[in-house]
């Protein structure tokens, strides 16, 4: 047999077990859906086929109720502004907090920029703890000894935003070129002049596109935690759902300032972000 | 120092330099004064002088005693006359025969609490010795409590009396409490009480090594089932720590993570093709599909979990809804904005061999974007997690609702202790296996872990 036949046998063969595998994957994948939906289904309280007949009812009762409300609808948004501004808020100040923290860790957790070499795993685990952490129990736990408030919301996030925002600033900081730190180092900086004038440079605009993005996934959660105990947004809906029937036109006006707001910090974060990525790129 | 002077010298001789570095400084200088006026304004908008004053601290500390300890109550009741010991005052706990540190018979107890504290019931008294203080002599009437400090006694922050109640905590282990109807004496001891089987069950004392013979021989326990078998139903109906209940919450907070990830991917993939420009069939369509991704990832978790719990109750199913329904929005923009970003040498090289359609998408597309397709189905499947326990707490149910229950019953501090480390424990074994099967699927591709580089 001559060898290029040997290689055409050996990748058919491959071929073949990596097809193999693939199907055995996408069935694997199949029947843990359908049998945790199924699952799922046995589990949930009501279920899926009575669920969907009554799927648009809530929706449709929320129109109709705004719908009747319609001229004071306006009014009922303008209302619910401060809500809203306390759940942007908790958002904002958590991912300044969260970013500053971000950036110390990240700073300490990166391999490459002449700091501690020994705090390097520390801070990466530490980091790796902060961003494990479930918002939620961060955020009751602080309800529960500081009273309903923002701030327990605030800093439930803060938390998780200093490991996640770490983490992604390590990472930029450890794909620097080391050359322009090199070359100031030649002629004499110091440390913090390096940084300043090597590093900072470099890795601003990532750091900004990485701030924005969570700044958008903070109001979420922002708003989520409210619904908890935390104020705000949240905190508002939760009062109307639970007034029941009638109070519709005030939660549709709750959706639609959430949706909007969410919408709007969406769509400038992302066209900031294309803008500071192409720019670097360049 | 000097090297450094000639560094900034050399820049301060080029002009033009100099001015952009000092312009590049004023810009950093009030960037950083508007975020402090910012910090500022927030300070007050979320009222923090008021939150400092009503903060109580003294409840993070009895959180954080009451979550590793346990307490054993003396109780006399006035009206019945009878004196229960039993842990954490439940009636499944009682002790028939008092523990070492408690002497009582029909109308008396003494009670040792150690490091010299005492407490006597005699009738409806109660004496306290507090070692350097004096014997403080608390005695329930028809009508309230009289209190009778020692002599001279000064008047402690730990001490609170009233005509209606006497409470006296010297030290956070060690309390005794009188009013009308009871006297109370609580000692505190480190460790979860009871935890693998219920007080009054008859395998509670066992040792493992007991347990271990017990269940591979030994008399059988019940007639119905083997040792084994009642040794695991025991631990799993322990009505205190509801070993089972738990671990059903947690599986079903896992299911909605799991399942609504998944459900996410797979119908954001082909919706993600009619949305990428490149392999779009209809300009119209593309549109369309663009348009409900937007509207899915706007409407937002929190919006989608409030109507399917009103449609769909509480359970799995309403989570895993919820979260399919927001992800499909966001996986199925990251999916096809990797689709725009394929590199279309690779399309018409498989295409040049004469392949059919199918084949080009299966040799020329899909291997350019499994690994978007992975690492971003990882990551979403790592964050879902958490999400999962929260969309539980506004009460789709698992893990978050079974938390915050035990949380605002604010009772068993370590039950609920022990829900937040099963919890972290959970979420982190989900974030080691994503971050392990995303190193092991596309090795030396991290850079496609990052969402923002996927843009």
């Amino acid at each position: 047999m001559t060898a290029t036949a040997d290689l055409s046998h050996h990748i058919i063969q491959a071929e073949g077990r990596r097809r193999l595998y693939s199907i055995a994957i996408v069935v694997i994948t199949a029947a843990v859906i359908f049998a945790g939906y199924g699952q799922a289904n046995s589990m949930n309280s009501g279920g899926f086929l009575n669920g969907l007949t009554k799927f648009f009812d809530y929706p449709s009762e929320i129109v109709v109720e705004a719908w009747e409300a319609r001229t004071a609808f306006l009014g009922l948004m303008y209302k619910f502004t401060p809500a809203l501004i306390e759940t942007l808020n908790i958002a904002a100040v958590a991912t300044i907090l969260g970013g500053v923290m971000g950036m110390i860790f990240a700073f300490l957790g990166s391999g490459n920029l002449d700091i501690w070499p020994r705090a390097v795993p520390i801070a990466r685990r530490t980091m790796d703890i902060l961003r494990a952490f479930p918002e939620l129990i961060i955020a009751l736990f602080l309800i529960f000894v500081l009273g309903t408030s923002p701030v327990p919301a605030m800093i439930a996030v803060a938390f998780h935003t200093t490991g996640a925002l770490g983490k992604q600033f390590s990472e930029v900081n450890e794909n620097i070129d080391r050359k322009a730190i090199e070359g100031l180092e030649a002629c004499g900086a110091n440390w913090f002049q390096r940084m300043k004038f090597a590093v900072l440079p470099q890795v601003l605009p990532n750091y900004l596109s990485y701030f924005m993005l969570r700044f958008e996934i903070n109001v979420r959660a922002s708003a989520i935690l409210g619904f908890v105990g935390a104020g705000g947004i949240g905190a508002e809906l939760r009062r109307t759902i639970g007034w029941g029937q009638g109070s519709g036109d005030e939660t549709a006006a709750l959706f639609v300032l959430l949706i909007l707001s969410i919408f709007v910090i969406d769509q400038t974060s992302s066209y900031l972000r294309r803008r500071l990525i192409q720019k670097n790129s360049d | 120092m000097t090297a450094t002077a000639i560094g900034l010298n050399r820049l301060g001789r080029n002009p033009a330099i100099a001015r952009a570095v000092a312009r590049r400084a004023r810009l950093s200088i009030a960037l950083a004064a508007a975020v402090f006026a910012y910090l500022t304004y927030a300070w007050f908008a979320f009222d923090m002088p008021g939150l400092i004053e009503s903060a109580r601290p003294e409840r993070a500390a009895l959180l954080a005693t009451d979550s590793v300890a346990h307490k054993v109550h003396v109780t006399r009741s006035t009206r019945t006359g009878d004196i229960v010991i039993a842990v954490e005052g439940e009636r499944t706990a009682t002790y028939d025969t008092p523990p070492g540190w408690v002497t009582a018979d029909e109308e008396s107890a003494s009670i040792d609490l150690g490091d010299g504290y005492r407490a006597d019931i005699l009738g409806n008294v109660a004496y306290f010795y507090v070692p350097g203080y004096g014997e403080i002599v608390a005695e329930a009437t028809s009508d309230g409590v009289v209190t009778t400090l020692p002599k001279d006694g000064p008047q402690h922050g730990w001490l609170r009396a009233s005509d209606a109640k006497f409470d006296a905590r010297p030290t956070i282990d060690r309390r005794v409490q009188v009013s009308r109807a009871k006297i109370e004496v609580h000692r505190y001891f480190f460790g979860w009480e009871n935890f693998f089987f219920p007080f009054n069950s008859e395998i509670n004392a066992y040792s493992a090594g007991d347990l271990f013979s017990l269940a591979f021989g030994g008399p059988p326990l019940r007639n119905d089932m083997s040792n084994a078998a009642y040794i695991f139903d025991t631990f799993w109906t322990n009505p205190d720590w509801q070993h089972g209940n738990v671990f059903i919450a947690l599986l079903e907070t896992l299911l909605m993570a799991v399942l609504g990830t998944f459900t996410a991917a797979f119908v954001g993939l082909p919706l993600a093709l009619l949305a990428a420009r490149n392999f779009t069939i209809n300009v119209g369509l593309m549109f369309v599909v663009r348009r409900l991704f937007d509207l899915l990832r706007g409407i937002d978790m929190l919006i989608w979990s409030l109507i399917f719990i009103r449609s769909f109750g509480l359970g799995p199913l309403t989570g895993a809804l919820a979260i399919a329904f927001t992800d499909t929005g966001t996986l199925g923009k990251l999916f096809s904005e990797a689709l725009e970003n394929v590199d279309d040498k690779q399309i018409e090289g498989v295409r040049s061999t004469g392949a059919s359609k199918l084949q080009v998408y299966r040799y020329g597309v899909i291997p350019q974007i499994l690994p978007i397709f992975v690492s971003q189905g990882l990551y979403y499947l790592e964050s879902n997690m958490r999400s999962a326990t929260v969309i539980g707490a506004l009460g789709a149910g698992g893990i978050g609702l079974m938390l915050v229950e035990t949380m605002r019953t604010s009772r068993d501090w370590e039950n609920t202790l022990y829900i937040i480390l099963l919890t972290v424990m959970l979420v982190i074994a989900m974030d080691s296996l994503s971050s392990w099967l995303r190193r092991r699927l596309i090795q030396g591709k991290s850079d496609q872990t990052r969402p923002v580089k996927a843009h």
